[in-house]
């Protein structure tokens, strides 16, 4: 805060906002660990994390969909009257059996505007988002660029003094998401929406460098905030600038900093380290992964921005990637880039079976479950277990849908090492197949 | 949609006509005509079912072909009363089962009995209650016989009302929060239009069953109490008593004709209006089409009659919403104490108990006095005729419809062409064609025991025959390709391409059959021809002759056992198979 701004209330303030998932008495998940944020008059802020580090949960409580467990979400009084929020969603969520315009109109509808009134100014941000022509299609009938306009025309329609954005162009392709993100830029830059603020969520570390003025970054499970970057790069921003490239990387390294990895990374949790929640990674993607750091012109060590550039990945799909082949011992993250193990160098050297030994064991060595898993078939006389029994372990540390996808890696990882088989139909591990 | 399937891309010049040009003014006074000669109708038919019930012995149902449409008429107005009884009850028991946890441990389950419980066996309990609450009219007689129909088609439509609201995509859900919807918004503007394409589809099946009841409960006789409502059950009874083989045909001539029109002028409207809340994000190609609805939407006076007709509707939703907005209702009720929540829980379910031991103790001490264990076992006997005759024909009618409908399935022209019929089969009430085949029977003196059962899927059968049809169709065309690539022929071919594609719509059709064969069991067990009564020995004609002799009693024994067949039976089979197809074999 310098003293330059004057001095004026903030929008909103998020003061020690904390957030459980789960039951009272079971296995809690802890999404939001003491977070506060203050947003001011006439800043964009993006809150950049990965997918579980809580930064949408923290947007829900601002727009009152959520009550956080404890901390407060503050308006602060302000002379031109109440903040009010208005959100645009990832999905669009828009309602499927109503026009552009009558979705548009939905909220001042629900305000109890009078149909006149309503009708123009819904005519009025659909002119101003570019919607003209299209006032009596339905969604269905749209491209998702399209949506998302109706999405923005029908937020700010409201004149909600914060605008909240949550991954408002991930689910659009590239080049709409570009021509969207410069449009929105344009209308703010020019002062030509009626809104004080905006409050945006991403995961892509390009978007939140090219439009927001200040960065909180996430660290996950739990979510915290680990560090705020002030963005002072000139709009419009080019993404091929020297400077804008710079801070890209450094997000990166933020990102991959040892400290930032899920926190139960190496057995903290009691339980042999079971309670760790496993990404449903691909052996192929892990593989893929391998041969191309281990190829020219990398050799070994890429940094991490340049191979999400390459590959055509989001930072949120090159994380868990990542991670998993630094569980594995395949790999290791430093200052934000990706290094090969020695193991790993073998593996892209080798032929099918032969990484296929190797995966197996890297997996057995390093993956608590597999091991775990491994050892109770290998006790049996059977050699049989039902996937049931491990499932409820797993459940006394995470809820039951990560249970269950951790489960699923770990299944998956096995199969393509061939340290043991699991049956579907009778939800049942065994060593029949493996070995 | 299995249903919905329809002549979709069939020629339709007057719906092309009008898409090309402005609204021509035929359309409008088309459609006022249409709409002015419903209502009439309606009137007329109210004002008859008010007469007290002297009037009806005065005028007893005749076979005279004039009042034919008169009867049909009646007939129709009953079903349609029934479904606006039962649209009342989805919308607010379902509703009531959505949002509170409490209703619904409750509602859930008991919907689910409902659903298998055999309806006709109600009739004698009713027909007393009802005719006592209006003694004299006319109307007491009518109540039954539409509170008969109600019971055919309310469970399903509750149950997927109740489905629908609890899988409220969760952002439309938020967006609705977010702009603080008042709960008469939310539900206008987010649960009904979301929960519309299933209900509709879930009244459709409701009153294709309902037909069939409607059939069966006009002519009630309930110990020495015997009502002909006028109608076309009435009209079938009169003519069987009388054995009059043309008036019969004439009875089955008029009902298909009420079935077209009634699949013309209501049903193909309103699945073509439903299209539009279908919850999907691209638009399909195969659009369901009705050409009295584009009539009705391109009139011009209708438009500007429905809006008429929102504006008070408008009004009322801006006065209750017309207070000032609450910015950001953060939470909108404090919880209350945990504890306190326990202690109300406990206190639900102490009461919910209590009412169950009353209701054992009333069963028992009503049952006890008039029944011995040996009626028990007899009915349980009985029981197991009737599974097995159903188990028989549902297998025999899988055997005899899943290839035809295969092949219909996998040739798009004939499904085009075959799949309304089918559905129609399936919506026509079979035992209206009972006559036929008694009259056969009866001549050819077979044996009832072998030759009534047929009857009982009879009805049923074409639920598996279009289920399959739309299960073959929807096979993609890659699979099928890759089938032919590799010279998949014979077994191979039905057990690894056909009868997986099929199963989740077969279990679909044969689940709907078997459950409708229960039900028809009570009229296809026991039948007459004349004064010749045929009896095949089951729990159906035990309860029909319960009916007839008015011993409730064993009317409610043997609907209890039906009904523990036919939840049994869902349990054991349709239910674990159903869950198999959706893990499994899901086409994803």
């Amino acid at each position: 805060m310098t003293c330059m701004t004057p001095v004026q209330a903030p929008l909103v303030e998020a003061k020690a906002v904390r957030h459980l998932y789960g039951k009272a008495e079971g296995a809690n998940l802890l999404v939001l660990d003491n977070v506060d944020l203050t947003l001011n008059e006439n800043e964009i802020v993006g809150l950049l994390g990965r997918s579980g580090s809580g930064k949408s949960t923290l947007l829900r409580s601002i727009a009152g969909l959520i009550k956080p467990t404890a901390g407060q979400i503050v308006f602060p009084p302000r002379p031109e009257g109440p903040t009010t929020v208005s959100m645009v969603f990832q999905s669009f969520a828009l309602f499927p059996w109503l026009t552009v315009l009558q979705n548009v109109e939905v909220g001042l509808e629900a305000k109890g505007v009078r149909p006149d009134q309503r009708r123009k100014r819904a005519l009025a941000a659909i002119d101003l988002i570019g919607l003209d022509g299209f006032e009596n299609a339905y969604p269905k009938e749209l491209s998702g660029g399209m949506r998302q306009r109706v999405g923005l025309a029908r937020a700010l329609v409201v004149d909600p003094s914060i605008l909240l954005m949550d991954e408002p162009f991930s689910a659009l392709d590239v080049l709409t998401a570009e021509t969207l993100r410069t449009d929105l830029l344009d209308l703010w830059s020019e002062g030509r929406m009626p809104i004080k603020s905006i409050l945006m969520v991403t995961h892509n570390i390009e978007e939140a460098v090219l439009m927001c003025d200040r960065i909180l970054v996430f660290s996950s499970n739990p979510g915290r905030v680990v560090s705020t970057i002030k963005v002072d790069l000139p709009q419009p921003r080019n993404r091929q600038d020297p400077a804008f490239r710079d801070l890209v990387e450094r997000i990166y390294a933020q990102m991959t900093r040892p400290d930032q990895a899920p926190a139960a990374r190496d057995g903290v949790f009691p339980g042999m380290g079971l309670g760790m929640v496993l990404p449903r990674v691909s052996t192929n993607v892990m593989a893929g992964l391998i041969e191309t750091v281990h190829a020219d012109p990398f050799d070994g060590r890429a940094p991490m921005s340049d191979l999400a550039q390459d590959l055509q990945y989001e930072a949120d799909e090159l994380f868990p990637i990542a991670e998993t082949l630094q569980l594995l011992r395949l790999a290791e993250m430093r200052e934000g880039d990706l290094v090969l193990t020695p193991t790993a160098r073998r593996y892209a050297e080798a032929d099918v079976d032969a990484r296929k030994s190797i995966f197996a064991q890297q997996l057995l060595a390093h993956v608590p479950l597999a091991a775990h898993v491994r050892r109770v078939l290998d006790d049996r006389p059977s050699h049989m277990a039902p996937a049931s029994r491990f499932r409820d372990e797993l459940e006394d540390f995470m809820s039951s849908d990560y249970a269950d996808q951790t489960l699923r890696a770990v299944t998956n990882w096995s199969r393509y090492a061939e340290a043991f088989s699991y049956d579907e139909g009778a939800d049942r591990f065994s060593l029949e197949d493996a070995v | 949609m299995v249903f919905l399937s329809g002549d979709l891309k069939a020629t339709r010049p007057i719906a092309r006509f009008l898409n090309t040009g402005t609204v021509p003014k035929w359309a409008d006074l088309v459609a006022f005509l249409l709409l002015a000669a419903c209502a009439v109708l309606v009137v007329r038919g109210a004002e008859d079912m008010s007469q007290p019930l002297a009037a009806l012995h005065a005028t007893p149902v005749t076979l005279d072909p004039a009042r034919l449409p008169e009867y049909a008429l009646r007939t129709t107005l009953r079903m349609f009363l029934a479904l606006g009884a039962s649209l009342i009850f989805t919308f607010t028991v379902a509703t009531l089962a959505a949002k509170s946890r409490k209703a619904e441990l409750l509602i859930v389950p008991a919907l689910d009995i409902l659903q298998s419980v055999p309806v006709l066996g109600f009739l004698t309990f009713t027909v007393t209650f009802f005719m006592g609450l209006f003694p004299g009219r006319q109307l007491g007689v009518e109540c039954a016989a539409i509170f008969a129909i109600f019971t055919s088609q309310a469970w399903n439509m509750a149950f997927s009302f109740y489905q629908s609201l609890r899988t409220i995509p969760a952002d439309l859900d938020e967006v609705s929060r977010q702009f603080g919807f008042s709960p008469w918004r939310r539900f206008t503007r987010l649960e009904l239009p979301f929960a519309t394409p299933s209900l509709v589809w879930n009244v459709m099946m409701s009153m294709s069953g309902g037909w069939f009841f409607v059939v069966a409960s006009e002519a009630i006789t309930v110990g020495d109490t015997t009502v002909t409502l006028p109608g076309i059950g009435s009209w079938l009874s009169v003519a069987i008593a009388r054995q009059d083989m043309k008036a019969v045909a004439v009875g089955v001539g008029a009902m298909a004709v009420i079935i077209v029109l009634y699949d013309q002028l209501v049903f193909r409207p309103v699945v073509a209006w439903a299209d539009k809340f279908r919850f999907e994000q691209t638009a399909s190609q195969q659009r369901p089409a009705s050409w009295l609805y584009d009539l009705l939407r391109r009139a011009a006076w209708t438009r500007s009659l429905s809006q008429t007709l929102a504006k008070p509707l408008a009004s009322l939703s801006r006065a209750t919403a017309g207070l000032p907005p609450v910015r950001l209702p953060m939470m909108r009720l404090p919880k209350p104490h945990p504890a306190l929540g326990r202690v109300m829980d406990l206190l639900w379910l102490t009461l919910v108990a209590v009412t169950l031991a009353g209701g054992v103790w009333l069963l028992w001490s009503f049952l006890s006095a008039r029944l011995t264990f040996g009626d028990v076992g007899e009915v349980s006997l009985l029981g197991l005729a009737t599974l097995l005759r159903v188990v028989v024909l549902i297998a025999l009618a899988s055997l005899i419809w899943v290839p035809i409908g295969v092949w219909i399935g996998l040739r798009p022209a004939w499904a085009e062409r075959l799949q309304p019929i089918a559905q129609f089969l399936a919506a026509f009430p079979a035992n209206v064609m009972f006559p036929f085949a008694v009259a056969t029977i009866v001549a050819l003196r077979l044996n009832p025991n072998i030759w009534l059962s047929p009857l009982m899927v009879f009805g049923t059968q074409w639920y598996i025959l279009f289920n399959v049809i739309a299960g073959a169709s929807a096979i993609p065309s890659d699979l099928k390709e890759a089938a032919g690539m590799f010279g998949l022929k014979g077994w191979q071919w039905w057990r690894q391409v056909a009868i997986p594609g099929i199963f989740p719509y077969y279990v679909t059709g044969a689940l709907t059959a078997s459950g409708g064969s229960w039900n028809a069991s009570i009229v296809a067990e026991a039948v007459s021809w004349g004064h010749e009564h045929l009896e095949a020995a089951g729990l159906g004609s035990y309860i029909a002759k319960a009916t007839a002799a008015g011993d409730s009693a064993r009317v409610a024994l043997g609907v209890a056992v039906m009904s523990v067949f036919v939840i049994a039976f869902n349990r054991t089979l349709w239910r674990p198979m159903y869950r198999y197809a959706e893990r499994r074999l899901r086409l994803a």
